[in-house]
């Protein structure tokens, strides 16, 4: 069940409507008490407001069931997968993980995304998505226990994947429930073994739901690696504080953007305010810094 | 600076793909009997990394006619061994058999990466990473700046001689340097003063 792409340009459309909106409130007032920002650019909320980037989907509605199927794509359900037969006694690791990289390898051969048809003119990308790895649903403990039954399963199944991905064609993106593992040490394999890590934190639940500066977000995005292939930098943005938001039809991804501060409450906020708003701050957004406000002139 | 594939043209570099070694183990052909693959230890049969020291020892063994002396082994990295299931207790004892065979019998140098974090809960990692720390007569200790991001440097480097461990009473030396990286090389300077400061 995937959500509908937005083909046609409405997308496109309705961020060149609301980019015009924006630009026409935006008439050169020039500053007399904040003079210093007068030639600072505009915050832009999504680094890509006035550009298209990538593709879009509407998550209000479901992809058309013709364009699933004029498509090429394979599926692996596990428990639909016979048993795990191998001559080879080499595959020491949870069944489940084998099946599936060797499905893959399968697929990559059969397909050409190695490289071993020169005949193939298309040259595409395989792309291949993982849902909820070390999870439960394929036959791994480590989500459940801190001392799982076989903790190397997981780490192997990467680095094969990463062996895989390296000799082909093709990327993968893989969701793995985080907040499930309680053997952290696992977590931290796992990201040494990954190109790019993000992690997603939801505001349900937490404390920070009902807290008036995350009140326009659902969520936090964490960067926790960026790929750094071929070359000895990445390319780190200057944006460190991110947030999404799922809005009826899109999610989006956009830099923390804390309002500021008009409350009659301003310069008189109490030691307890202080200390909470710096706990909340501190895990996030680095630009304010409330330190003592006992400013005395 | 080196190339790399003239070099292994020549026989002087000997790489050891772990990605492809282990991709070939597991969907390759049957192994001969008498040319076990170096990652042989994937399987399970045996707890130890024997297979993988036979082939550094192999690799670095003078051939005749060879005209190069003092052999370095890279590593890089070795916590990935401990992700692919070798137990600590392995990976120190493969450490110290290559120290043995590259060090003293070669008189050649190891040159070992690994990663670590204060706040690691990691304890088999953290375990290699001191163990090797202890045995290291020189560690290059890469890390980010304690107060956050900058653009224009990117990190720290402590350079640490362990003077200690020839001399009871020496003290190891510490150096400090930052650095920024670009897209091929790494400058380094003195703290504080990075070329957008001055």
């Amino acid at each position: 069940e995937l959500p509908a792409p937005l083909l046609d340009d409405t997308h496109g459309k309705e961020l060149g409507d609301e980019a015009a909106a924006v630009k026409s409130e935006d008439f050169q007032d020039s500053m007399k008490i904040a003079w210093r920002y007068q030639n600072l650019p505009k915050m832009e909320a999504s680094p890509t407001t006035y550009t298209k980037f990538g593709h879009y989907y509407d998550v209000s509605k479901k992809m058309s069931p013709e364009l699933c199927q004029s498509v090429k794509w394979h599926s692996f359900y596990l428990h639909e997968e016979l048993s795990f037969e191998s001559k080879k006694k080499v595959w020491n690791m949870n069944s489940g993980y084998a099946m599936l990289l060797q499905s893959i390898q399968r697929i990559i051969s059969q397909e050409g995304f190695d490289g071993s048809d020169p005949q193939k003119k298309q040259r595409n990308v395989l792309r291949i998505g993982i849902q909820s790895l070390g999870s439960v649903l394929w036959g791994d403990d480590v989500c459940c226990s801190d001392a799982p039954e076989d903790p190397h399963s997981l780490t192997k199944f990467l680095y094969v994947l990463r062996g895989l991905l390296r000799k082909s064609l093709s990327a993968c993106i893989v969701t793995v429930p985080a907040h499930l593992m309680q053997n952290k040490a696992i977590m931290e394999r796992v990201t040494n073994l990954s190109d790019m890590v993000v992690g997603l934190e939801s505001f349900i639940g937490s404390e920070r739901e009902t807290n008036p500066l995350y009140k326009d977000y659902h969520g936090l995005v964490h960067v926790h690696q960026i790929p750094r292939l071929n070359s000895l930098i990445c390319d780190v943005s200057d944006t460190k504080d991110l947030a999404f938001r799922l809005k009826r039809k899109l999610f989006t991804i956009e830099r923390l953007h804390l309002p500021p501060d008009l409350s009659d409450t301003v310069s008189r906020a109490s030691k307890q305010d202080l200390a909470g708003s710096a706990k909340l701050l501190s895990s996030g957004c680095g630009a304010m810094a409330i330190g003592k406000k006992h400013l005395d002139f | 600076g080196v190339s790399l594939a003239a070099a292994k043209e020549r026989g002087q570099l000997v790489f050891l793909e772990g990605l492809k070694s282990c991709l070939d183990l597991l969907f390759g052909e049957e192994e001969q009997p008498g040319q076990p693959s170096p990652l042989q230890f994937l399987s399970g049969s045996s707890g130890d990394l024997r297979a993988l020291f036979e082939f550094v020892r192999a690799a670095l063994a003078p051939a005749a006619g060879d005209s190069w002396k003092g052999p370095v082994l890279l590593l890089d990295d070795l916590g990935v061994l401990l992700s692919l299931g070798a137990a600590p207790v392995a990976v120190l004892d493969f450490i110290h058999y290559c120290r043995v065979s590259v060090c003293c019998q070669l008189q050649g140098n190891v040159v070992v990466l690994v990663h670590s974090n204060e706040d690691s809960e990691d304890e088999e990692n953290e375990l290699v990473v001191n163990s090797l720390c202890h045995h290291s007569d020189l560690i290059l200790w890469a890390e980010g700046l304690a107060t956050g991001f900058c653009k224009d440097v990117h990190g720290q480097i402590k350079i640490i001689k362990r003077l200690s461990l020839r001399q009871a009473a020496e003290q190891d030396l510490v150096q400090i340097y930052q650095y920024k990286i670009q897209d091929r090389n790494v400058t380094f300077f003195a703290r504080g003063l990075s070329a957008a400061v001055l």
